[in-house]
């Protein structure tokens, strides 16, 4: 074999082996990705725990030990999505005292990403909420609220798109019906939309156009109503759309033990998941993502 | 030889080919979740605090406990909202409160002046204990930011304020007002400030902001001629009159007869 031959046999077979070897990272194994989504909702800015002679909720809560449990899984998962469902401010004097600010200088320290408003962010009026927003290191979304008339006009977007290892998530939020129960002085020109005709619009936006892997409602309109089944909610949000992966709910304080189940309007099941009130708790959602054909076609398992 | 060095161009360009062919199927080979976990993690006393955090909020939870633990005044005697069929010792402390801590900025913004107040019973989130009382009494009786409303109405919208109480059986803070339920629970015998009720006459009722809107059912509210914000919050109401005196007026003096 003459010296020439051999470098192109060398060269051919390498180039297969490293065929090989791409597929195998790309099809294979390594391409499972693992996205964490964490997340809270009507915290009312319960900073401290609760006392021990508490008669519902002893020891419970607390901003420094939820941190912690942040922290110890963003170094299992460093793919970690830190979400909140609104009603972020009121229901200590932290809130009366200082309007905000702690509780989200606090939130940023925990590296939280986008958030919600729910009715009681108003609480302040629309310019208590401007006026902390530079607290604030991380976005807030809004579709249904119009803000196009008031000082937030520019601040808060419809939604956000994150790319996490790869993995583009898009996350658009929704407010609760504010006439009746936010007075007007406090939400002023701010409009009122229909949740389930923008959702449907904010689903198409995200999956069709921007080609989002995930698609994620952050929701303040409540999880549902036994005495108004007819009010919209994040079970018939879930239901009467498509292309939503996982709707975070908020503001009806209701503690699921686990995320609910829904099929939406193609059948597809859909996520709800809303973790009660005042930092007792922390939601945690995984989503194991794979571009493997053969895995794909299995579907997928929710294991809750 | 050569046959077999042709061969390996053959082979060569099938790699590329391949590779070619596999790095489109790679591209548009979109990622699909294959599997979902979710949990709840309830934050109790076996997670471990973050020190940075805590550090941090440290200056600001002694600020406010130093605030709010200062003694402002004396309570001579539990005020609670459990006890009463048609008024409350509480009740009728804050509806109280509320006419003379609004009236002087009333009367010097409006030349007018306050007749009734009206608070509602739910409002009342907890008791004030016998002692010394703090800021974080209002805190915990007031917590929401409330501000009082000044609705002007006239006299027979007051009868149905009073048929709204009756009808409600609710000891809602009431003072300014008095009046008698009859046999077939209808108010009689209407008096504001002492004076009979007359129809036609204009009342100034001090309430909430959130009553004003018609809230729990105060529809009676909404009819109003003309409405007043002053601007001031229910809760610093309280705190102000806390730092009014040394020890909380509580008068008890009977606002509805039954007969």
């Amino acid at each position: 074999m003459k010296r020439r031959d051999f470098i192109q046999k060398t060269v051919a077979s390498s180039a297969l082996l490293s065929l090989t070897g791409l597929s195998l990272s790309s099809f294979k194994s390594n391409d499972l990705k693992h996205i964490t989504i964490l997340h809270t909702n009507d915290v009312h800015s319960y900073i401290d725990p609760f006392p021990a002679d508490h008669p519902r909720n002893p020891n419970m809560g607390g901003v420094a030990r939820r941190a912690s449990l942040i922290e110890t899984i963003r170094k299992e998962n460093p793919n970690v999505l830190l979400l909140d469902a609104g009603d972020i401010f009121q229901g200590t004097p932290y809130f009366n005292y200082y309007g905000g600010e702690l509780e989200f200088k606090l939130m940023s320290m925990m590296g939280y990403d986008v958030a919600t408003l729910g009715n009681h962010d108003f609480d302040n009026g629309i310019d208590g909420f401007y006026a902390q927003l530079h607290n604030a290191k991380f976005d807030f979304v809004s579709a249904n609220y119009d803000f196009k008339n008031t000082i937030l006009d520019g601040h808060v977007k419809p939604y956000k798109i994150k790319t996490i290892d790869s993995i583009k998530i898009g996350i658009f939020g929704l407010g609760v019906e504010l006439e009746g129960l936010v007075d007007k002085k406090n939400y002023k020109e701010t409009v009122y939309n229909n949740p389930i005709e923008v959702a449907t619009d904010m689903a198409r936006i995200l999956k069709q156009e921007e080609k989002c892997d995930l698609v994620i409602c952050l929701s303040h309109i409540g999880f549902k109503y036994k005495e108004d089944p007819n009010k919209v909610c994040d079970i018939l949000l879930a239901k009467q759309t498509k292309d939503i992966d996982l709707i975070i709910g908020g503001h009806t304080h209701t503690f699921l033990d686990k995320p609910i189940i829904e099929k939406n309007s193609e059948g597809k099941q859909v996520l709800i998941n809303q973790v009660g009130c005042y930092g007792l708790n922390l939601g945690r959602i995984d989503f194991y993502l794979s571009n493997d054909k053969e895995l794909q076609s299995q579907g997928k398992s929710i294991v809750v | 030889m050569v046959n077999l060095k042709n061969y390996n161009v053959v082979l060569k360009h099938f790699v590329l080919l391949l590779t070619f062919i596999s790095l489109i199927a790679c591209s548009s080979q979109k990622y699909q979740v294959t599997k979902i976990e979710g949990k709840k993690i309830g934050i109790t006393e076996t997670q471990q605090s973050k020190t940075e955090i805590e550090n941090y909020i440290k200056p600001y939870r002694e600020h406010i406990d130093k605030d709010l633990s200062e003694v402002l005044a004396y309570n001579p005697e539990t005020l609670d909202k459990s006890k009463g069929e048609w008024q409350t010792n509480i009740g009728c402390f804050l509806a109280d409160i509320t006419i003379e801590k609004s009236n002087p900025i009333f009367q010097k913004r409006e030349n007018k002046t306050i007749d009734i107040c009206l608070l509602n019973h739910g409002g009342i989130r907890t008791l004030i204990p016998k002692g010394n009382v703090t800021a974080r009494n209002a805190y915990e009786v007031m917590p929401f930011e409330n501000s009082a409303i000044i609705v002007a109405l006239k006299g027979e919208q007051i009868i149905e304020l009073a048929n709204h109480i009756i009808a409600e059986k609710k000891p809602h803070p009431l003072s300014g007002l008095n009046f008698t339920v009859s046999k077939d629970l209808k108010a009689t015998k209407l008096l504001v400030q002492g004076k009979p009720l007359e129809n036609d006459k204009i009342y100034y009722v001090v309430t909430s902001d959130y009553l004003s809107n018609g809230g729990d059912n105060m529809a009676f509210f909404k009819k109003g001629i003309e409405k007043f914000d002053i601007d001031y919050k229910l809760r610093n109401i309280m705190i102000d009159y806390f730092k009014d005196v040394d020890t909380l007026r509580i008068n008890n003096d009977v606002r509805i007869i039954k007969e």
